[in-house]
């Protein structure tokens, strides 16, 4: 019997399923379940990441059918490129997560049952496994359903705080929403695959294969998309998604936030390109509205936050966007018939979907990491935490540093792909087309400038400074397997930022499966080291050349000025004589926001409270009932009518302004 | 290997490491021939520089690493964009790197860290000018980014060198364009605002309540504080360079050819000289901008800069 | 000259009005303003005697002529004075957000390009887009008299209309017959001035030129 990958897969999942029975039955011995299942956790972690990159490489695809479910609609589970990359990207993150579990769990010990934590751990986790190892409707939408039950759990495992139970209502009605949404549009989906094949349209290969009309796709592809909008945070339908990460416990945040999101990317990816394949450019074009909308939006509010996890909820929201622009994009140049810049474009989604997952985990590790050491998850009392926590402290920072799309990291290889995929946009043949198209660049261009603001705002107002609480916190650093979590993502971080191209070149695959085209990566000589997605005289980008210039020319710099001596010496900050700086006298996190606050005033709805007034009245019945609205109906329609006429010349002109512009438009 | 453009490669750096302070020098003394003063020598911001060199470093007590490694991250990203601008020849070793956008990308991280060390020592100051900053670079970094996308659509490519090339080719035609027009406006008006200089903000003021680069300056003292200042200097010189290359890249020398260094040189200085001129009349005839007015500028610019985008899909 | 060049100058003309109507747009001073329409009405004259040039139609001349002497000398002098006897000359304007207003400017312009994308399609000049750059002037004229409050203001967004008309009906069919532009000449010219003595009595009446105050004129219900 040979060995494929796919079986790799299914022994993780039946691992996974062993140690939920496992934690069950020995639920006392709470100490030695915790340990053991995590260290199993990693384990599978290892198992899903080794799977995923072999297919990858392999770029073919694996069937197997397990005979549970529906007697006519056994369970389908394939394993290809596209699911392949997804259990990487999960595998990798469940990886880091579990070993950091290993000692952020440990603060439950005692006060909370453990083994409820990890039945819940591992199902959410089998549940993401399984998502992306489906292969039809029914089995696609009950691991869908697994994994919204499982996080449920998880995130009011904390029960004793009154919010997170709020939260997690409102997570679990929107996500059945959600998954109501997906359930039809699979129902339209497989009506119209037609045909007396039952059960059997369920499947996604019968999907594959099928003729949609172009209605019926279109009501399926929309349905689907609110579906896994909702579970993505996309703006609208985000609501959910900054309530629920700041109260569940940081590692699930952390999931939740890097992967969990990215299972409804993977949704969108395999209904658009894989199941439903052909479609017209407009809705791509509608993907990337609401792309552009989630990642001003979401990065807008993530600058306003003063809660830390709540921040890092909103610049999800921001990250979903940007992934949703790159698919957005790929989506029109796959219906112009372009296939390698829609490659570029999927490809550069893809690789932000692999590193968000990197930093966003990292930086809800750390999140988490300074949550356990001062009990304190208010920004505005934050500060100077850089020399209680150095090593959270640094590791944070490569989190902030790559979130924020600076290079060498790898925030900024995958911006930098969406960038030139833009800027390819000449090539497009509808003249609307390209007009909108610079206008997204600026959207994006603007978020990733306004990324970078809300990540010094984070760091500086954490770990900077001094301590703006009332008492200094006595802790310090986190036990070594949350830092070691911690450092192994940083390095993927570092890693992807520095080696683009790796990953780039595997990702050629997956777009080969979609999109039948992949970027050239290849220079003359030592094609490793450059980034060259079209040709290179178009463009070129180094990560490996430019980080060790920067090392090197900074060591240099170094050497150079530092050993022309001159002592230090430590003094006290000149306070101006007046004597006595407090920690008062800092910028806070809400002062820091305030120039953008005010620029950017018109996006929020910003309240202030009034005083409340006493007043009592007492009317006649009848008054109310019949006079008062017949009055007020009249007075109402004669100021509105009033309205048009206010005597100023400029609304004059705006009446004559609105009717040139309509005239223009209807009668041309 | 060829040792040659390598040996370029330094020269050119260190074209950026001496011709910076020069620049500042000459700037300096336009403006007191205009204000009526007499000038000091042209070589001032070396002697200043020297003798900030000379000096022992004072660091707050609760400054931590970040505060001492910032001025050399600035510095040495500083001279790396020096290694990839084409300021003299085109096609350096270095030139494939990066490309414009991540070029943006490097002006973002020394601002990065830059607004991270106004914040370390915990002063309301430096909080106040990260902040600042860090709101003028969230207008301006777009406003950059798609000033350079427009001409990277007209030549097809993203790399400077690869622009300067196809500008120089196509002669006078190339740089007459309307979205060359309004990307200059914008280039203007950015570079005005990311090099702090009036009526964004003011470089050589000390009054408290309207500076922004130099709150987050207030704590560095001796070597550190030297290599902020001339890694500031630098900044200005780069950004002219950059805008050199784009809107009038005459006289750059193609690659490989050798003998058109010293003409390249000579063209270099005679355009510095210019600018500085334009620069200075600016800042004398204009006040500084109220902060919140500065947003309007900047908003502007970045409109003005999509615009120009427009404009080359309406117009070309 | 060179026919391709010509036209590139042309485009670049079209373009230079257009960027002086978005620097009306947002021009707080009233000086500056005037001489922002001074540049205006230079570059419309230049690109007039250059689209003369390239289609040969030599009246076209006598129009650009004409353009300079009217909207570069005659109207701003009237205006200065205006300035003058008004004592306005110092008057820094509030500006509806400068931001959206330009938002708006930019969407105009797509939105005449959109519109005038049959236009373009059957018309034999060389650079047919400029069409849609002076359709777009006259919107941005219109939508400079809807932000501003200050009367003088508002002439100089009429005028700026008036602009992107006359550069509307070069591009589109080399202009009008000369009759009919020197009717409009003095058209112009007549209403500057009937603007002017309006501007003065409502000075002297409201004690203001803010436009907003006639809402005053309104009976109150």
């Amino acid at each position: 019997m040979t060995f494929y990958p796919l079986d790799l897969a299914a022994i993780g999942l039946g691992i996974i399923f062993f140690l939920v029975i496992f934690a069950f039955i020995f639920n006392k011995k709470e100490k030695f379940i915790l340990n053991f299942s995590f260290s199993v956790m990693t384990l599978v972690g290892l198992l899903a990441v080794v799977a995923g990159i072999w297919v990858v490489y392999d770029a073919s695809a694996y069937i197997m059918i397990f005979n549970l479910g529906l007697p006519e609609l056994p369970f389908h589970f394939r394993l290809d490129p596209l699911s392949g990359f997804f259990l990487a990207t999960i595998g990798l993150l469940v990886l880091y997560i579990s070993i950091y579990s290993l000692g952020y769990v440990r603060a439950f010990l005692g006060h909370k049952s453990i083994a409820r934590f990890i039945i819940f751990y591992c199902l959410f986790i089998a549940g993401m496994f399984m998502v992306v190892l489906a292969d039809d409707a029914l089995f696609f939408l009950i691991a869908w359903e697994l994994m919204a039950v499982a996080s449920y759990f998880l995130v009011i495992y904390e029960d004793e705080k009154v919010d997170s139970k709020k939260a997690a209502l409102l997570y679990l009605v929107m996500a059945h929403i959600g998954a109501i949404s997906i359930l039809l549009s699979f129902g339209v989906l497989a009506g119209a695959v037609g045909g007396d094949m039952g059960f059997g349209s369920y499947t996604f290969d019968a999907m594959r294969s099928a003729n949609f009309p172009a209605a019926w796709a279109g009501v399926a592809f929309f349905l689907a998309f609110f579906g896994f909008s909702i579970k993505a945070g996309v703006i609208p339908v985000h609501v959910w998604l900054p309530e629920a990460h700041p109260v569940a416990p940081s590692n699930i945040s952390a999931l939740m936030s890097g992967v969990m999101l990215k299972t409804a990317m993977y949704g969108i990816i395999r209904i658009a390109f894989d199941i439903i394949g052909v479609f017209p450019w407009w809705w791509g074009a509608i993907v990337l509205a609401f792309g552009l909308l989630s990642a001003v939006f979401g990065v807008l509010n993530a600058l306003m936050q003063n809660d830390l996890k709540k921040l890092l909820a909103y610049s999800s929201i921001e990250n979903i966007g940007i992934i949703l622009i790159g698919i957005g994009l790929s989506m029109m140049f796959t219906s112009f018939n372009m296939p390698v810049i829609a490659a570029l474009a999927l490809t550069a989604a893809c690789y932000h979907i692999l590193n968000h997952a990197m930093f966003k985990g990292l930086l809800f590790m750390g999140a988490g990491a300074i949550l356990q050491t001062t009990n304190e998850q208010n920004m505005e009392k934050m500060g100077g935490l850089i020399h209680l926590m150095p090593w959270t402290a640094f590791l944070f920072l490569v989190g902030c540093v790559s979130i924020s799309a600076l290079p060498p990291f790898n925030g900024f290889a995958s911006e930098w792909l969406t960038f030139q995929a833009f800027l390819l946009s000449p090539v497009v043949p509808t003249p609307i087309v390209k007009l909108i198209m610079p206008i997204g660049a600026v959207l994006l261009a603007l978020t990733s400038a306004l990324a970078a603001a809300t990540f010094v705002k984070a760091f500086g107002v954490t770990f900077l400074g001094r301590w703006r609480g009332k008492v200094v916190p006595k802790n310090r650093e986190v036990g070594w397997s949350m830092r070691i979590g911690m450092i192994l993502a940083a390095f993927t971080c570092f890693l992807l930022g520095v080696l683009p191209t790796f990953v780039i070149n595997m990702l050629g695959n997956v777009s080969n499966q979609l999109v039948s085209a992949s970027i050239n990566t290849n220079m003359d000589k030592y094609n490793w080291l450059w980034v060259t997605p079209i040709v290179a005289q178009r463009a070129s980008y180094s990560g490996t050349i430019f980080f060790v210039s920067i090392a090197l020319i900074i060591l240099a710099t170094f050497f150079i000025f530092r050993l022309k001596r001159g002592a230090v010496t430590r003094c006290n900050v000149w306070d101006c004589g007046f004597g006595g700086l407090t920690p008062r006298m800092q910028y806070s996190a809400t002062s820091f926001a305030m120039p953008l606050r005010r620029i950017f005033g018109g996006v929020f709805s910003i309240s202030e409270h009034v005083r409340l007034k006493y007043r009592l009245r007492v009317n006649d019945r009848f008054v109310n009932i019949i006079y008062k609205p017949i009055v007020r109906l009249s007075y109402f329609i004669s100021r509105q009518v009033g309205r048009l006429q206010q005597g100023r010349i400029n609304e004059y002109l705006i009446y004559s302004f609105v009717t040139i512009i309509i005239l223009l438009t209807f009668l041309k | 290997m060829k040792i040659l453009p390598y040996i370029l490669e330094l020269v050119q750096v260190l074209i950026l490491l001496v011709g910076a302070p020069l620049f500042v020098g000459w700037i300096r003394r336009i403006k007191c021939w205009l204000q009526g003063r007499k000038s000091p020598s042209l070589f001032q911001p070396y002697f200043e520089l020297l003798k900030l060199f000379s000096k022992d470093v004072y660091l707050a007590e609760n400054a931590s690493w970040i505060f001492r490694f910032t001025p050399y991250l600035v510095f040495g990203i500083t001279l790396l964009i020096g290694a990839i601008v084409p300021i003299l020849i085109i096609d350096l070793p270095f030139s494939t790197t990066a490309d414009v956008i991540a070029i943006v990308g490097l002006f973002a991280i020394a601002r990065f860290f830059t607004a991270l060390a106004g914040m370390d020592v915990g002063t309301a100051f430096g909080g106040m000018g990260s902040s600042r900053t860090m709101m003028i670079a969230s207008l301006a970094e777009p406003a950059m980014l798609i000033t350079v996308f427009t001409v990277s659509l007209t030549s097809h490519s993203t790399s400077l060198s690869q622009i300067v090339q196809t500008l120089t080719n196509n002669g006078i035609l190339a740089t007459l364009r309307p979205s060359f027009v309004f990307s200059l406006w914008a280039f203007l008006m950015i570079a005005v605002a990311e090099t702090g200089r009036v009526p964004v903000d003011n470089p050589d003021t000390h009054l408290e309540l309207t500076m922004i680069h130099e709150t987050m300056l207030l704590e560095y003292s001796g070597r550190h504080l030297a290599l902020m200042e001339w890694a500031s200097m630098m900044k200005l010189f780069l950004f002219i360079s950059i805008g050199k290359a784009v809107f009038m890249p005459w006289g750059i020398a193609q690659s490989g050819q050798l003998l058109a260094i010293p003409l390249a040189l000579f063209f270099l200085i005679i355009k510095f000289m210019v600018i500085g001129v334009i620069l200075v009349g600016f800042e004398t005839s204009l006040a500084k901008m109220r902060l919140f007015r500065t947003t309007e500028f900047l908003g502007a610019a970045l409109l003005i800069a999509t615009l120009g985008m427009l404009s080359y899909f309406i117009l070309e | 000259m060179d026919i391709q060049i010509t036209e590139q100058i042309i485009i670049m003309l079209a373009a230079l009005v257009l960027l002086t109507a978005f620097a009306m747009l947002v021009q707080r001073k009233i000086y500056g303003l005037i001489s922002l329409f001074m540049w205006q009405g230079i570059f419309l004259a230049l690109t007039t005697a250059f689209v003369g040039y390239i289609a040969h139609r030599y009246h076209l001349y006598i129009s650009a002529v004409l353009t300079l002497l009217l909207k570069v000398i005659l109207l701003p002098y009237i205006l200065r004075m205006l300035i003058i006897k008004l004592k306005i000359s110092r008057e820094v304007e509030s500006v509806v957000n400068v931001t959206s207003t330009m938002l708006i400017g930019i969407a105009l312009v797509i939105f005449s390009y959109q519109l005038t994308a049959p236009i373009r399609q059957n018309s034999a000049f060389v650079a047919q887009s400029i069409i849609a750059i002076a359709l777009a002037t006259v919107m941005i004229g219109l939508l400079m008299m809807i932000t501003r409050r200050n009367a003088v203001t508002q002439i100089i967004g009429f005028l700026a209309m008036e602009n992107g008309l006359f550069f509307a009906a070069i591009s589109a069919t080399y202009g009008m017959p000369l009759v009919v532009e020197l009717g409009v000449a003095i058209d112009i010219l007549i209403a500057a001035f009937v603007f002017g003595i309006f501007s003065l009595h409502i000075n002297t009446t409201f004690d203001s030129l803010d436009v907003d105050k006639m809402a005053q004129l309104k009976e109150d219900y």
